[in-house]
């Protein structure tokens, strides 16, 4: 029996040996493919990594090689983001905004989608299917009457009117998120909660966050990065420095006397980009289950 | 039944009022509370989406400053105005363009991602998703960068390679180009985790019977693959063309809608007339525009969705 | 119509050998069933047959020809799954002519093999309706009408049944054994019920650890296991099984039980027996072979008394659980004849079906 076994170890010859070759050459082209696929899509951010580690001398310079840092890496652009323009203050009221919208979102929808997947009331199925046509209004065709509204409240040129606007971006979404998540959730569960004798919001805080933690990170940190990527509402309400956001203060703001710092600019972009990176660095499960959730599940 | 009147004869001598009628006071509070936890959902909604959306329809036909109604006013003037349609068309090309190739190179990179080890799957799945990670408006700015008119890297490549400058910005042709680019760039990640999990939500069996049936590897693609994936196919195009279409960042930062106004899209364009010229009536009368080819998409896409999962699930 | 054989075909995954070295000839027009518990190798086997998993090494031959590369879609089989695989998009009449429509065969022909094959499996008026409005049996029906249209030479059936109730398989297992009748073609049946195999096959291999325990037809594997697995995996309830040691009393063998239970070893056997006296044996008899007294019986020295503890009434008989030394041991008996569980009651041990096992190897003496 060793002796046959030995034999037919070897590799079969002939046909076998091309349809393994046939998966292999499949598997090739495919990582070929991907790594083109890749170049594409982490061009952009490479170069900004780059330019914003350059001096502003070779940024400037037109013959040396824009893709590599030639003349040595230095953090000057860095520094002067932080010390010599409005940034840190953009970054302080992005921070306050964002911390309360996610609050906000995240109390309203937790309340909102367990009450429309566990209870039943009139207008309750109608209002779940409601929530994904609200999507059909984009914040783009919002944002002129809320121009209106905000000046009305006198709220304009005040980040407080981001905390009241951005939910309007980041509730639907949650709360049918969390829909998704709360249905899956068998209702016995809850049933055997509420024999062992808790009350509905007992129920609620014991039993059913805890077990819906992965669809509620999802949705936090859908919420996050949707608040801290806003771009239209700061755009149209906010005007002063002392008010403004990151996104806004960085594309528009950075720029002094008409002059470019591309270096500088770069290096503002990336730090205003870091925080959803690194979330999405340390918790990409659940950012990506958020995006599926919704749609595969809906 | 009849072991219920056996085991509990006491029960249904009791008189029916006090347990039934506490009983529906509960009942009636439960649902109540229920209500009250949506309320606040309700009020945003409400408040903060629908009025304004019903506002803006009254605010389009009132004058620049406000003082007067002028009905179809704006709207007819704006449906004179050259730019005007140039804006329709350009949002046109823009979207339809833009969520094609999207859909495209996330399917394909669905199935390459797919066809790998399942270990690599999640490393390459994290690297392709960066560009929908960073902040639009970031990136945007990246890749204004990319292509400044000076200095751009790309131009730089080209020169090396003997070619010559591409006016990426400047020429308005070029300018679309880059701005569908653009959102290609940022939008195709999403439909490669969409598509990916659809991909994955297809039971390996069906694909061994088919095999067992006959079918190569692209047959197996069209007749199994497709149609189980057409749910979700709809659903992340129409998503995408919603969001496509409305989309602001983008333009407003590498070329404000111009050069000569060729790139506006209805959100820039409303921006312009409404907020920088300060005419909040005429912006909303464009922004208004956006609001029937949404929904008249909506419901077809909506329509095929519903109708198929009734056969399918 | 072709036949199957394997030779020395070895399944390895990763670090674990799913099947090991197995060999099997099947014939033309057969029905073999794979039986064994789960994890035994026998899905495996299956699958390497469908050409859905390679084999390490080894051959695989259909129709006489090695098959090992040669993907599913030319192998000319088709395989009824355990979950029916049916393209939920499509609606039946589509689901069984997906094959035939991907190879061109011209509409005509393809209308008159789907209705012949739904003839055959009385689905006709479903044709036009989609998976999901059938019910379980009318789906695995249209599995098998998919498989039928293709006319193949092989049938591959993984677990069909499991999926379905206990009363809708009995019927099920008798569509499975017409269509065969009628169709003819070589079929490979795979199955963790062992009723299934009996009632199905026209041979049984049984399967465990990834081997072949035993190959023959379901009578042959009921009377005469090779080894101790087969004899306690075939028959339901199973097989009783009891330490036991051989002695010679006088000038016959003797089986003892236990100290106070000793019988009598059939003349036909004690030649093959007599050189395990003194050894440790296990003693294996069926429950359907101790009954109550039979007024017919030979051998009075075959009955002895037991106290049930536990007493299951079938209907049709009534088993009965009582200890020998320690050892759980079932009987069936006539429902008149069982007592109440601490009764005493007789039993008669139908010992001409007794079968002797060498611990150490497990084989049936």
């Amino acid at each position: 029996m060793t002796a046959q076994a030995i034999a037919v170890e070897h590799p079969r010859a002939g046909i076998g040996a091309s349809l393994r070759r046939n998966r292999r050459w499949a598997l090739v082209t495919s990582y070929v493919f991907l790594v083109l696929f890749a170049i594409f899509f982490l061009t952009p951010p490479y170069y900004m990594i780059v330019t914003s580690l350059k001096s502003d001398a070779e940024v400037a310079h037109l013959a040396t090689n824009p893709w590599i840092i030639a003349n040595g890496v230095t953090l000057d652009q860095y520094r002067l983001l932080f010390r010599e323009t409005d940034f840190l203050i953009y970054f302080k009221n992005t921070v306050i905004v964002t911390l309360c919208v996610v609050a906000i979102t995240m109390v309203v929808s937790v309340l909102a989608a367990f009450s429309l997947s566990r209870m039943r009331f009139w207008g309750s199925t109608l209002l779940a299917t409601g929530i994904f046509l609200t999507y059909l209004i984009p914040d783009t065709l919002l944002f002129i009457p809320l121009f209106q509204i905000v000046r009305g409240l006198g709220l304009l040129n005040s980040y407080w009117s981001m905390v009241l606007v951005y939910p309007t971006l980041t509730v639907p979404f949650c709360t049918w998120i969390m829909i998704g998540y709360f249905q899956s959730i068998p209702k016995e569960l809850d049933e055997a909660a509420l024999i062992d004798g808790a009350g509905h919001m007992q129920m609620l805080l014991k039993i059913f966050i805890p077990v819906a933690l992965p669809g509620i990170i999802a949705a936090t940190i859908f919420a996050f990065t949707v608040s801290w990527a806003a771009f239209v509402y700061p755009m149209a309400f906010l005007f002063s420095a002392d008010q403004q956001v990151l996104t806004v203060g960085t594309v528009t703001s950075l720029i002094k006397a008409d002059v470019y710092k591309w270096g500088m600019l770069m290096a503002g972009a990336l730090v205003a980009a870091a925080p959803p990176l690194v979330i999405y660095a340390f918790l990409m499960d659940y950012y990506i289950a958020g995006l599926t959730a919704g749609a595969t599940k809906g | 039944m009849v072991e219920v009147a056996q085991s509990y004869p006491g029960q249904l001598a009791q008189p029916a009022s006090r347990p039934q009628a506490s009983l529906r006071r509960f009942m009636r509070r439960r649902s109540t509370i229920a209500f009250l936890m949506c309320l606040p959902l309700i009020a945003i909604v409400a408040c903060l989406i629908v009025y304004p959306a019903f506002y803006s329809i009254y605010l389009a036909m009132l004058s620049k400053a406000q003082t007067k109604f002028v009905g179809l006013g704006n709207f007819a003037y704006l449906l004179k105005r050259d730019t005007f349609w140039m804006v329709v068309e350009q949002s046109a090309i823009f979207a339809l363009s833009a969520v094609f190739f999207k859909a495209l190179i996330g399917l394909i990179t669905a199935h390459l991602v797919n066809n790998l080890p399942a270990k690599g799957q999640r490393k390459w799945r994290g690297m392709l998703l960066v560009p929908w990670v960073i902040p639009l408006a970031l990136s945007s700015l990246g890749w204004w960068w990319l292509f400044d008119p000076t200095h751009s890297a790309f131009n730089w490549i080209i020169r090396g390679l003997g070619g010559s400058e591409i006016p990426w910005l400047s020429d308005p042709y070029w300018a679309r180009f880059s701005v569908i680019l653009v959102n290609v760039w940022y939008g195709a990640p999403f439909f490669l985790i969409m598509y990916l999990a659809a991909l994955k939500s297809v039971p390996e069996q069906l694909y061994e019977a088919a095999a067992i049936d006959g079918a190569n590897a692209w047959q197996r693609f069209v007749h199994i693959t497709l149609p189980m994936m057409r749910n979700i196919i709809a659903i992340t195009v129409l998503f995408s063309l919603i969001v496509t279409f409305a989309n602001f960042d983008i333009v407003q930062i590498m070329t404000a809608g111009g050069p000569r106004n060729m790139t506006h899209v209805f959100a820039t364009y409303a921006f312009l007339l409404g907020i920088r010229s300060g005419d909040l009536p005429l912006g909303a009368a464009v922004s208004l525009f956006m609001f029937p080819i949404l929904a008249v998409s909506a419901v077809f896409i909506l329509r095929g969705v519903r109708k198929r999962g009734r056969d399918m699930a | 119509m072709a036949d199957v054989a394997l030779r020395n075909v070895v399944k390895r995954f990763d670090k674990v050998d799913a099947v090991r070295e197995i060999s099997l000839s099947i014939p033309d027009k057969e029905f073999v069933v794979l039986v064994g518990p789960s994890g035994c190798g026998k899905s495996t086997t299956l699958r390497m047959i469908a050409g859905l998993e390679e084999a390490s090494a080894g051959d695989i031959l259909i129709g006489g020809e090695v098959v090992n590369d040669v993907p599913p879609k030319d192998r000319d089989i088709a395989m009824v799954f355990q979950n029916y695989a049916l393209y939920p998009h499509m609606t039946v009449f589509e689901n069984m002519s997906f094959g035939l429509r991907l190879r061109r065969t011209p509409k005509a022909e393809i209308r008159t093999r789907v209705e012949q094959a739904a003839k055959i499996l009385d689905i006709t008026d479903l044709l036009d309706r989609r998976p999901k409005q059938l019910s379980g049996g009318q789906r695995q029906r249209v599995a098998m009408g998919r498989a039928i249209v293709r006319n193949p030479k092989v049938f591959l059936f993984d677990e069909p049944l499991s999926n379905l109730d206990a009363k809708l398989r009995v019927q099920m297992r008798t569509e499975i054994k017409r269509v065969h009748q009628q169709v003819k073609t070589t079929t490979v049946y795979v199955t963790h019920d062992q009723i299934e195999a009996m009632t199905l096959a026209d041979r049984v291999v049984v399967m465990n650890g990834g081997r072949i325990e035993q190959v023959g037809r379901p009578h042959d594997l009921y009377h005469r296991p090779k080894t101790r697995f087969v004899a306690g995996f075939i028959g339901s309830p199973a097989m009783n099984f009891l330490p036991a040691r051989l002695a010679l009393n006088g000038e016959d063998l003797q089986v003892r039980l236990s100290d106070g239970l000793a019988f009598p070893v059939p003349a036909s056997d004690a030649a093959r027996y007599r050189g395990a006296v003194g050894k440790e044996l296990t003693f294996g008899l069926r429950p359907e072979h101790i009954t109550e007294p039979r007024r017919d019986a030979r051998d009075a020295r075959r009955e002895f008394t037991a106290t049930p503890d536990v007493v299951e009434p079938m209907g049709m008989e009534t088993m009965v659980y009582f200890a020998i030394n320690g050892t759980e041991i079932c009987a069936r008996v006539a429902p008149e004849a069982a007592a109440a569980p601490g009764q005493p009651m007789r039993l008669y041990a139908n010992l001409d079906h007794m079968h002797l096992i060498d611990p150490a190897t497990d084989l049936v003496l």
